[in-house]
C-alpha cells in the first residue's frame, strides 16, 4: 500500500509538483500578465471554443452511432463498431497529417468542399473537424454500455402506460443515458482542449486564429519563456483537474441513483 | 421479424386484415418506423467514413502514391531505421514499467478499502486528460536546463531530456492508466473470495497472486498492455516536446513523420505513418478478439 | 371487461409458446396463469397486453377485436416481474408518467394529475414515498409503486407478471393479502402469472393451469386442488405420490402385483396413479393396497413424513398424522383414502 502511494507521487505527482512550483515562483500580476496577453487569450480561446463545439457535435453524432450500433442491424455493424475506437488507437501525428491531406484545396474532401468556397485546412474549421476526429470514440464509448444494459421492459411500460415511441425517447431512454452522455461529453471535451497531434497539421497555426493552447506552450518553451509556459499549462490544467472531477462526481452519483444489478 | 408476424395473423375479413397487419408491423414498442431506422444507419456510417474510414485510407493510398519501390525505399532509409528502433526501445521500456505499476495499482484499488481511495483513482486518470503538450513540459521543468534537478544532472553528467530516459519517461507517464484501467474493474468484480479461500487452504502470499490472482486477469493485463503498448509507440506531443528532435537520435516514428510532412517529403512521410497505422489497425483487431475473451469469462462467472 | 382468446398460436422458431389456447375472462375476475417455465403463460400475458403479436387467433376485450389495437391505445395496465420503475424518475413522477404522456387533448391539467398520483398513492399506501427514487425503495415498495403506475391510467384491464417473484418469503406473504383485498377493492378484471402453486390458490378466483404452450385446466382453486382434470395438474399442484402402474380390464397393477384399487371406466394400458400424500392411510400389513418398510421419519408440525420402501421397489413420501408415531424400519400397509389414476 505505503508502496503504491509513493511511486504513484513520483510518476504523477512530482512532475505535477513541479509545474505549480513553477507557477508560484510568478508574482500574480506577472501570471496575470500573461494569461491576459492577446495572443493567450486567443490560444485558450481558440482550444476551449472549438474543443466545446466538436464535443457538442460528437454528444449529437456519438448519440445517433451509438443508436444505429446497439438497436438495428445492418451489414457492417461490427465493423463499423470497430472503426469507431480507430481515433484511439491512431497516433495522433498520423490523423494529423491523414485529416490535413484529407482536407487540403486538393484533397479528395478538401477539393469539393474548395469548389463550394469552403476552406477546412489551415483555418480554424480544420482544428473543429480534428477535435470532431479525436472525440468520436468518447461519446460512442461511454454511452454504448449504458444503451445496451438498458431495460427493455421500461420501454414497454412506457408504450403500455401510452407513451408515443418519441414521448418513450424524450422523457424515458435519453434521461436515463444522461449521466452516461454528460460523462462523455466532458471526455471528448477534454482530449479535444489538449489535444496536439492530429490538430498541428490542419490548422495553420496562424498566432491569434488559428492557433491552439497546446501549441502556445511548444512554442513558448522553444523560446526558452518557461515562465509563460507554465503559466498556460497550469490553466489548463486546472481545467481539466475540474473535468475529470465532475465526471467522476457524475458516475458516482449515477451509481448511487441507479443500483447496478 | 415484425412483418412476418403480421403477415402470418390469420382473419376473418379482408378488412380486418389490412388493419391488423398496419397496426402489428407498426407496434413493436422497441423500435422507429422502417424510414427513421434507414435514416439514422445511413448518418451513422456516413459520418464514420467521412472522418474515421478516409483518413485511414488517405494514409496508405499517399504512402503508396509513387509505388511500392518508393514506399519499401523510404522505408529503409538509416533515419526511418532509427526511428523504428528508437520506437521500439522506448514502447518497451514504457509498457515494462506500467506493467508492473499498473498490477500493483490495480490490487491496491480493486482489494482493498483505504481513505482517499477516489482521490487515487482520478490520481491514474490524470494522464488521460492532460494534455500531452503538458506531459511533456512537466519534464522540461524538472529536468531542463533551468529545471528543478537541471544543475545537479548537469554536474553528474547525466542526460535526460533530448535523449532517450526523458522520451521513456514520458511516455511512461502518458500511458500510465491504461494498464491500471484495464484491471480495476476486472479485479473489483471478482472480489477477493478467490484469493481468500487459496489463503485459507494454506497458499504464501506470492503463490496466491501467481496461481489464483494473475490467472483470472491474464486477458486484462494482456488488453490493457497491448493499448499501452500502441499509445506508447504513437504518443506524439509529450515525447516533441522532450525530445529535442535530434534526427536518427532521438526521433521516434511520430516525430520523424511530422519532420518529413514539414520537409514535404510526402511519400516518407506517410510510409512512416502507414507503419503506426497498421499498428492501430493490429491493436485494433487484438482489442476485439481479447474482448470476446474478456466477455466469456464474465459469461462464466455469472452462470 | 369480459376478455376472449380464441385458439391463440405464437411460435419462437420451432418453439410453441402458445399452442391453441382458448380462454375467457369475465368482469372483474381476478385469474391466475399458473405452470411452470416455458408453458407459455407469460407470452399469453404479453400478447393480451400488446406487447407481442400472436401467430394466429383472436384477442377480444368486451367482443372488439383487441388485436386491431396496438399497446398503447389498449389501455392496459401492465406491471412488470422486475417492475420497469423508470429509475431516473421519483417515485411520484413514476406513477404521473401514464397521465403525463396523455395527448394534450385529454391530458387532465397539473393540479388533477397531482391529486390523482396521490389518491394512488395513497391507495397502495405509499404516500410518504412520494419524493424517493426507485433505487431507496424496498423490492415490495416498488411492487407497489409498480401497480399504482400501471392503475393510473385508469385501465380496463389490470395484468401483472410474475408479480411476486423477485421478493423474498415473508414479503410476498403478506402482499397477496394485499393484492385480493386491493382486487376487491378496486374490482378492475386482473389476469396474473405465477409460477407457484401456492400464490395462485391463495389469491385469485379462477385458476388457468398451463403446460407446453396449452391450457390444461380451468377451475376454481379449489376445483384445480380436487379435482385435477390431467396427470400434469395432479402433479403440479399439491404434493402427490405418483406411481407408474398398468390398467387392464379394470384390474391395476404395480409391476406384477394387482393392486386392491378400483378401476372402473379407466382405459387399459399404461397408466398413472396419483395419491395426495397424506391421503395415504397408514395400517398394519396387509391392510392396505400396498406393502412397505419405512425407512425414514421426519416431523412437520402436525404430521410425520415418512419415506416408505415399497415391496416393488418403489419409494413414495407420505405424510401420516401423528397420533401413531412409525419407527424406522416398521411394516406397513398403506390404503389411498382417494386416489386419481391418469392414462400415461
Amino acid at each position: 500500500m505505503g508502496l503504491t502511494l509513493s511511486w504513484l507521487s513520483i510518476i504523477i505527482l512530482i512532475p505535477l509538483a513541479g509545474l505549480f512550483l513553477r507557477t508560484l515562483e510568478l508574482s500574480p500580476e506577472q501570471f496575470w500578465a500573461i494569461l491576459s496577453s492577446r495572443r493567450t487569450l486567443n490560444a485558450l480561446r481558440v482550444s476551449f471554443g472549438l474543443a466545446f463545439a466538436a464535443a457538442c457535435v460528437n454528444l449529437v453524432m456519438g448519440s445517433i452511432i451509438v443508436w444505429a450500433l446497439v438497436r438495428y442491424r445492418f451489414p457492417g455493424r461490427r465493423l463499423f463498431d470497430a472503426i469507431v475506437d480507430v481515433p484511439f488507437a491512431l497516433p495522433t501525428a498520423v490523423a494529423g497529417v491523414a485529416l490535413t491531406s484529407l482536407f487540403a484545396e486538393k484533397g479528395w474532401l478538401g477539393a469539393p468542399l474548395a469548389a463550394l468556397g469552403i476552406k477546412v485546412a489551415f483555418t480554424p474549421l480544420g482544428i473543429f473537424i480534428a477535435m470532431i476526429f479525436i472525440g468520436i470514440p468518447f461519446v460512442v464509448r461511454t454511452v454504448q454500455p449504458v444503451l445496451q444494459d438498458l431495460d427493455p421492459e421500461i420501454e414497454e411500460a412506457a408504450g403500455s402506460l401510452g407513451a408515443s415511441r418519441w414521448q418513450t425517447i424524450i422523457r424515458v431512454i435519453l434521461p436515463s443515458l444522461g449521466p452516461a452522455l454528460l460523462t462523455g461529453l466532458a471526455l471528448a471535451f477534454a482530449r479535444a482542449v489538449g489535444e496536439y497531434g492530429s490538430v498541428i497539421f490542419i490548422a495553420g497555426n496562424l498566432p491569434n486564429v488559428s492557433e491552439i493552447a497546446p501549441l502556445l506552450i511548444v512554442i513558448r518553451l522553444s523560446e526558452f519563456r518557461y515562465a509563460d509556459a507554465t503559466a498556460i499549462a497550469v490553466i489548463m490544467l486546472v481545467v481539466s483537474f475540474v473535468i475529470i472531477f465532475a465526471v467522476n462526481r457524475l458516475q458516482r452519483w449515477a451509481q448511487n441513483r441507479i443500483p447496478v444489478h | 421479424m415484425t412483418m412476418q408476424i403480421a403477415d402470418s395473423v390469420s382473419l376473418s375479413t379482408p378488412d380486418a386484415k389490412a388493419r391488423r397487419h398496419a397496426v402489428a408491423a407498426g407496434e413493436n414498442l422497441r423500435t422507429e418506423p422502417r424510414a427513421v431506422r434507414i435514416a439514422i444507419i445511413s448518418v451513422a456510417v456516413l459520418f464514420l467514413t467521412v472522418f474515421v474510414v478516409l483518413p485511414l485510407v488517405v494514409v496508405f493510398a499517399q504512402a503508396f502514391s509513387r509505388g511500392i519501390m518508393a514506399y519499401v525505399a523510404a522505408l529503409s532509409e538509416p533515419e526511418a531505421l532509427a526511428a523504428i528502433r528508437l520506437t521500439l526501445l522506448v514502447a518497451a521500456i514504457s509498457v515494462g514499467l506500467n506493467l508492473v505499476f499498473g498490477l500493483v495499482a490495480a490490487w491496491a484499488i480493486a482489494k482493498f478499502e483505504f481513505k482517499g481511495k477516489t482521490f487515487l483513482i482520478s490520481l491514474i486518470d490524470l494522464p488521460f486528460s492532460v494534455s500531452p503538450v503538458i506531459s511533456g513540459l512537466v519534464f522540461v521543468l524538472l529536468f531542463g536546463a533551468q529545471g528543478y534537478f537541471g544543475g545537479w544532472l548537469r554536474d553528474h553528467d547525466i542526460q535526460i531530456l533530448f535523449a532517450v530516459p526523458g522520451i521513456a519517461l514520458a511516455t511512461t507517464f502518458v500511458t500510465f492508466p491504461f494498464v491500471a484501467r484495464a484491471l480495476i474493474p476486472l479485479m473489483q468484480e471478482q472480489g477477493t473470495q478467490e484469493e481468500e479461500a487459496a489463503i485459507s487452504l494454506g497458499a504464501s502470499g506470492l503463490q496466491t497472486f501467481f496461481r489464483v490472482t494473475l490467472p483470472n486477469i491474464k486477458w486484462g493485463v494482456l488488453y490493457g498492455v497491448l493499448l499501452c503498448n500502441a499509445r506508447a509507440m504513437g504518443e506524439f506531443g509529450a515525447v516533441s516536446v522532450v525530445s529535442g528532435h535530434i534526427r536518427g537520435e532521438t526521433n521516434t516514428m511520430p516525430l520523424l513523420v511530422e519532420i518529413l510532412y514539414n520537409e514535404y517529403q510526402f511519400v516518407a512521410a506517410f510510409a512512416i505513418a502507414s507503419l503506426l497505422a497498421m499498428l492501430a489497425l493490429i491493436t485494433l483487431i487484438a482489442k476485439t478478439i481479447l474482448e470476446r475473451h474478456l466477455d466469456e469469462g464474465h459469461d462464466s462467472r455469472d452462470h | 371487461m369480459t376478455i376472449e382468446v380464441k385458439n391463440l398460436v405464437k411460435k419462437f422458431g420451432t418453439f410453441a409458446a402458445l399452442d391453441g389456447v382458448d380462454l375467457k375472462v369475465d368482469n372483474g375476475e381476478l385469474v391466475a396463469l399458473l405452470g411452470p417455465s416455458g408453458s407459455g403463460k407469460t407470452t399469453l400475458l404479453r400478447i393480451i397486453a400488446g406487447l407481442d403479436w400472436p401467430d394466429s387467433g383472436e384477442v377480444s376485450f368486451n367482443g372488439e377485436d383487441a388485436l386491431a389495437q396496438g399497446a398503447r391505445e389498449r389501455n392496459v395496465g401492465f406491471v412488470f416481474q422486475h417492475y420497469a420503475l423508470f429509475r431516473h424518475m421519483t417515485v411520484f413522477e413514476n406513477v404521473a408518467f401514464g397521465l403525463r404522456v396523455q395527448p394534450r387533448a385529454v391530458r387532465k391539467d397539473e393540479s388533477s394529475i397531482r391529486a390523482r398520483v396521490k389518491e394512488l398513492l395513497d391507495l397502495v399506501q405509499l404516500d410518504w414515498l412520494a419524493d424517493r427514487y426507485p433505487s431507496q425503495l424496498s423490492g415490495g415498495q416498488r411492487q407497489r409503486i409498480a401497480l399504482a403506475r400501471a392503475l393510473a391510467i385508469e385501465p380496463r384491464i389490470l395484468l401483472l407478471d410474475e408479480p411476486f417473484g423477485a421478493l423474498d418469503a415473508k414479503v410476498r406473504k403478506e402482499l397477496r393479502k394485499w393484492l385480493r383485498s386491493l382486487h376487491h377493492e378496486i374490482n378492475v378484471t386482473s389476469i396474473f402469472v405465477t409460477h407457484d402453486q401456492e400464490e395462485a390458490l391463495e389469491v385469485a378466483n379462477r385458476v388457468v393451469v398451463m403446460d407446453k404452450g396449452k391450457i390444461e385446466q380451468i377451475g376454481s382453486p379449489n376445483d384445480v386442488y380436487e379435482r385435477p382434470a390431467t396427470a400434469f395438474v395432479h402433479g403440479f399442484i399439491g404434493e402427490s405420490i405418483e406411481l407408474p402402474v398398468q390398467v387392464a380390464d379394470g384390474v391395476v397393477r404395480l409391476g406384477d402385483r394387482p393392486l386392491r384399487l378400483a378401476a372402473e371406466g379407466v382405459a387399459s394400458g399404461a397408466s398413472k396413479l396419483f395419491v395426495r400424500r397424506h391421503d395415504m392411510l397408514v395400517g398394519a400389513p396387509g391392510s392396505g393396497a400396498f406393502e412397505g418398510a419405512v425407512r425414514h421419519v421426519r416431523n412437520f408440525g402436525p404430521v410425520q413424513r415418512a419415506e416408505v420402501a415399497l415391496f416393488d421397489g418403489e419409494t413414495i413420501e407420505i405424510d401420516a398424522p401423528r397420533d401413531k408415531e412409525l419407527s424406522v424400519g416398521e411394516r406397513v400397509g398403506l390404503d389411498p383414502r382417494r386416489y386419481r389414476i391418469f392414462t400415461a
